[in-house]
């Protein structure tokens, strides 16, 4: 057949179901095929969702009243830091690269990535990097004793870090196991980057990829400028504990703050790394269920250009209250600002690909225009937490807490949740339950709002993050109390959700190749694609060449 | 256990708050917006500018967004027709990005000029200065000028508006970093090791204002407390001083004060005239002239003074101060010598 | 949507792909990433200088490697002899170039073992004794652990060679790991300058 990739097996799916149980998994393990991969990177990040998500309720447990005896203040250290950590490292990025990994290939007309078994190293070095994290549960020693998982926090700072301070090993795991992920994230982002570059089918030029595509190459150059600020401050203080080296050990004159510049560097493009994905969803799905073009195609791309570019320069504005000078405190505020323009303008251009529309108000749809006015909220909170005086208030409080949590989950994962309905019939040929996905969706917005609009309140009222307790009499009880409320709701609509996916796995309306009537490749092939994705390498004319083959009296290409 | 749904009813504790629930109800919120002091007016005022346009900018893009979900939502008995395609719009791409660049730009004028006000405030020569020291899990206060040295608990004199008295505070730690908090009076400054940060205060009101290390330190983080006692000149001057008396000996609390000075209790702590020179643990000398013991997490009495002396862990787990497992005549004796020394 | 997928003739198209070789993308893109990391370590070097509490310090110890350096930035000029001879399908030139970059890589590793042995066991410095030997062995180390790397590859491409199986159809992918060798030398450039002009 056409296609210049390897393949050893080409089993049918008639063929894969004759398979024994053990021939299935040995399928799935060995397997190069991007969207086996990528549905293997979503599953996993959904596992590890599933449980930070019980510890985030454990912790919400613990807060809902003042001076709760559920957990002591070490499980509790430990659940905060593990619910971070893994969040970002074993539930947001594998969902992003599970996601880029399926679609960029289809999207692009390509047969597979660049390197499909640098695909798959990746694939595990992250599998094994999220199972080291967890493992330290068992293995871990710390300061009181063996079964210690690490208790530093996600961001780890020093010199709390350092051998003096957390003896064991428990800091140790922390370290390796994001270590091992993040050189598989690095793997991933080449892997997309010359996938992008080298590999588009015929009449696919850069300006004519899909808005998501161009995400996914931002996203790959953040993670590969981004990533080894961490790793190498991670191989520092590896040195520091276990070399006795003096990177971060202030008593040797070593400088505390030089870890936060390190982390930071690495932390910010992080979270814009995590949060572009999204935008890239949004940008797929509000076209289609407004039944419009996406406005201002140049203007999103260069826009996201510039959030990559400028997210690299705003680092320190975590740090507003470490003491650094009057101008470089500005300095940062200023950055911090500039990058909001570009942000909002992202969101105008989404509302003005609404605006004019017949939208339909399916699932995915929902999700997104949750999205829309919980990434603005969330977006304010910030130009707020970028005025540094105010950030002197807010900063380490439970304001921060709601401000990234509006991100990660008002922002991040209702699109993940929104990628996962209208993918889900490309991915396994089945639709998701629509009934089921509306009480996922109104549980899950409901419970959101009661846990994280309360808290910004919390950290007004000087709520520190972090704490294990609060004491009665400080005003704190009620808004915990909602808060923690909240948190049941959320898990009870994810519960909905994973019904809803077992359920359709098994018995979900056959999807056909285009369910939605959408305009991008994926959709041109089957539900689910074959292996080789395409029967012929498709060949195109604009950015919307399944419009254009249903329009043929109008198509793109004489307006783009 | 009930349930109060009115903001800021107390509602039970699981576990002994130890008396701290009441004390805390009795002093009003730690609200970043009821500031007492330049330095947490200045922020509220930047802070009510920045909100005020943010909910504009909010009011207008969610309004909009609104609009847009129900203006344009597909009608029962659509025809299925793709409505037009709109592909951009240079004028509207153009306006809605200058008007941010505005915003930012006014932005950021405002927030330099505040950013200077407080961080560049001029020490001015009669100023009071308190070295605050920050340890895994207690604040130790220094005050070079008068000779004190005390834990915790941080008195400063009232500041008049028209003729200010501010309070320099320097900040250092010995472990690991954390940061000193009273949201009444500033914003947050970090306390990192190897690190010189200063920060200033000037309360207007009188009063007791709540606080706690906002970076996140290790196990008891969440009970390093702050207590700021803002008093009237003549009341600080009056504490000052008795701040700088040896200790009261009283002859009934001889034999706890062998025990103190016989076991490891010396090893940590500092009781001025005493062969106890400790600088681990707080200073004791003046200990009842504090409200709370073990950094805000219990309430100064005898009877929980004996709880925390004879294992620190029930009150505080984690914390550094080893359970001392003294007999129960010792113990009593040891907290009998301790009540005493005011 | 039927299963045949979406093409239009492809007449009317007006562009045909010429893009670059994965490979090629792919090792710069590796490039990209492996600068960010070293920046940090010449970052923390920089940072650090004259801040360590004790000695030694680097003018007391610190000696120009000026062997090394010529040993190393020569098997660049090497190996793109080698690249060149491969192009024109010399495979005898080819294995004798790729053999003198490989001794080249060597002496500077030899050089570098030497230099270090000297610094711990006569001098008295190693990675924990001050700040300038945490910065030190750190960034001098993270260089030669990626010559290391390099000197693996550059080995098995000579056993192949040796064996006979290398031939001009793999001058794209011997190119592009000639580029990870000649970022390696760059990187040099950059640590003898931080360390051995700017730090002492």
């Amino acid at each position: 057949m056409a296609g210049s990739i390897e393949h050893e097996l080409t089993l049918s799916a008639d063929d894969l179901r004759s398979l024994p149980i053990l021939g299935k998994v040995h399928e799935w393990v060995v397997t190069v095929d991007h969207k086996r991969l990528g549905v293997m990177y979503v599953a996993g990040g959904l596992f590890f969702f599933a449980i930070a998500g019980l510890q985030a309720m454990t912790i919400r447990l613990q807060l809902a009243m003042p001076n709760a005896g559920i957990v002591p203040p070490e499980v509790f250290n430990r659940l905060l830091t593990m619910h971070g950590t893994a969040m970002v490292f074993l539930v947001g990025m594998p969902i992003l690269t599970g996601f880029f990994n399926y679609l960029v290939p289809l999207m692009i007309g390509a047969r597979d990535l660049a390197f499909p078994r640098l695909n798959s190293f990746g694939f595990w070095l992250w599998f094994f990097g999220a199972l080291l994290l967890y493992f330290s549960y068992i293995g871990g020693d710390g300061l009181y004793g063996a079964g210690s998982a690490p208790d530093v926090g996600w961001f780890a700072y020093a010199p709390l870090t350092e051998r003096a301070f957390s003896r064991g090993n428990c800091t140790d795991y922390w370290i390796l196991s994001i270590f091992l992920t993040s050189v598989g994230s690095t793997a991933t982002a080449i892997n997309l980057i010359a996938t992008t570059f080298s590999m588009r089918c015929e009449g696919m030029t850069l300006t004519k990829m899909p808005v998501l595509v161009w995400l996914s190459l931002v996203v790959s150059f953040m993670m590969l400028v981004a990533l080894p600020p961490l790793s190498a401050a991670q191989a520092m203080l590896l040195l520091d504990r276990f070399l006795g080296a003096h990177f971060f050990d202030t008593q040797a004159g070593g400088s505390a703050v030089l870890w936060q510049h390190f982390f930071w560097i690495f932390g910010h493009p992080e979270v814009y790394v995590l949060v572009l994905p999204a935008f890239g969803f949004a940008s797929e799905i509000i076209p289609v269920f407004s039944r419009k073009v996406i406005f201002g195609y140049h203007v999103m791309v260069a826009a996201s250009c510039a959030i990559g570019f400028i997210s690299v320069s705003v680092w320190a504005h975590h740090m507003f209250s470490v003491g650094m000078t009057p101008a470089g405190n500005s300095f940062f505020a200023l950055s911090t600002m500039l990058v909001g323009v570009p942000t909002g303008i992202k969101i105008f251009n989404w509302l003005g690909t609404i605006w004019g529309g017949k939208l339909r108000f399916r699932v995915p749809m929902l999700f997104s225009l949750a999205f829309l006015f919980q990434f603005l909220i969330a977006g304010l909170t910030g130009i707020m937490l970028s005025v540094v005086p105010f950030d002197w208030q807010l900063t380490d409080t439970y304001f921060v807490v709601a401000h990234f949590h509006y991100i990660l989950v008002g922002a991040i994962i209702f699109m993940d949740f929104a990628a996962i309905y209208y993918w889900f019939p490309k991915i396994t040929g089945r639709m998701l339950s629509e009934t089921l996905g509306k009480w996922h969706f109104w549980l899950f917005l409901i419970g959101f709002h009661l846990t994280f609009d309360t808290l910004h309140f919390a950290g007004m009222k000087g709520m520190p993050r972090r704490i294990y307790t609060y004491q009665p009499g400080r005003g704190l009880d009620t808004l915990n109390l909602i808060a923690s409320i909240g948190a049941l709701v959320q898990g009870i609509a994810v519960l909905i959700l994973i019904i809803n996916v077992v359920k359709s796995l098994r018995s979900g309306e056959v999807a056909g190749d285009d369910p939605w009537d959408a305009w991008t490749l994926e959709w041109s092939t089957t539900s689910p694609p074959p292996e080789y994705n395409f029967a012929t390498p498709p060949v195109v004319r604009s950015r919307r060449p399944l419009w254009d083959l249903k329009h043929p009296e109008d198509p793109d290409w004489r307006y783009e | 256990m009930t349930i109060s749904l009115l903001a800021g009813t107390p509602i039970p504790a699981w576990a002994n708050d130890w008396g701290m629930g009441d004390s805390n109800s009795k002093i009003p919120p730690s609200s970043i917006f009821n500031p007492v002091s330049t330095p947490a007016h200045e922020i509220d005022t930047v802070a009510f500018f920045v909100i005020s346009i943010t909910a504009v900018i909010f009011l207008i893009v969610a309004g909009l967004l609104a609009y847009s979900v129900i203006r344009f939502r597909t009608r029962p008995g659509d025809d299925g027709r793709e409505p037009p395609q709109v592909y951009g719009s240079n004028p509207i791409e153009f306006a809605w990005t200058t008007v941010p660049v505005i915003i930012v730009f006014v932005l950021i004028l405002v927030t330099a000029r505040t950013i200077y006000v407080v961080q560049a405030a001029p020490r001015p020569p009669g100023a009071l200065s308190v070295h605050v020291i920050a340890h895994q899990w207690w604040w130790e206060f220094r005050y070079p000028d008068l000779g004190i040295v005390t834990a915790n608990e941080l008195h400063v004199p009232l500041s008049d508006p028209h003729s200010p008295t501010p309070t320099f505070l320097d900040l250092e730690s010995v472990d690991v970093a954390h940061s000193f908090w009273v949201p009444r009076l500033a914003g947050k400054t970090d306390v990192i090791p190897n690190k010189r940060n200063s920060m200033w205060i000037d309360p207007q009101v009188a009063g007791t204002y709540l606080g706690q290390c906002g970076e996140y330190c290790g196990t008891e983080h969440a009970m390093m407390l702050l207590r700021v006692i803002v008093e009237p000149r003549p009341d600080f001057d009056r504490w000052a001083t008795a701040q700088k008396q040896p200790p009261v000996v009283d002859a009934s609390a001889s034999h706890g004060r062998a025990v103190f000075e016989s076991t490891s209790c010396v090893n940590c702590h500092t009781i001025s005239g005493t062969r106890a020179d400790g600088r681990f643990g707080p200073d004791l000398t003046h200990l009842m002239a504090r409200e709370t013991i073990g950094a805000g997490v219990a309430m100064n009495t005898p009877a929980h003074l004996k709880v925390w002396v004879n294992d620190p862990s029930v009150m505080k787990p984690g914390a550094l101060m080893p359970a001392m497992n003294l007999d129960d005549k010792d113990l009593d004796d040891l907290v009998t010598y301790l009540a005493t020394l005011r | 949507m039927s299963a045949a997928p979406a093409t239009i003739d492809a007449t009317t198209t007006d562009w045909k792909p010429t893009m670059p070789y994965k490979g090629r993308v792919g090792v710069l893109a590796l490039i990209l990433t492996e600068s960010a990391f070293f920046s940090i370590f010449v970052v923390a070097y920089i940072f650090y200088i004259g801040k360590s509490l004790t000695g030694p310090y680097p003018k007391d110890v610190l000696s120009m490697p000026i062997i090394n350096t010529i040993c190393l930035l020569s098997s660049s000029i090497t190996i793109v002899l080698a690249v060149r001879a491969l192009q024109r399908g010399s495979i005898r030139s080819f294995g004798i170039w790729w053999f003198v970059t490989l001794a080249l890589g060597l002496e500077f590793m030899t050089g570098t073992a030497a230099e270090w042995h000297r610094l711990i066991y006569h001098e008295g410095l190693s990675i924990g004794t001050n700040l300038f030997g945490t910065t030190y062995y750190s960034l001098v180390g993270l260089h030669a652990l990626h010559v290391t790397v390099g000197l693996i590859l550059i080995l098995l491409v000579m056993i192949l060679t040796m064996l006979g199986y290398m031939n001009r159809n793999h001058i794209e992918r011997i190119d592009c790991f000639s580029w990870y060798w000649h970022f390696v030398d760059a990187v040099w450039v950059v640590v003898f300058i931080t360390v051995y002009v700017i730090g002492r």
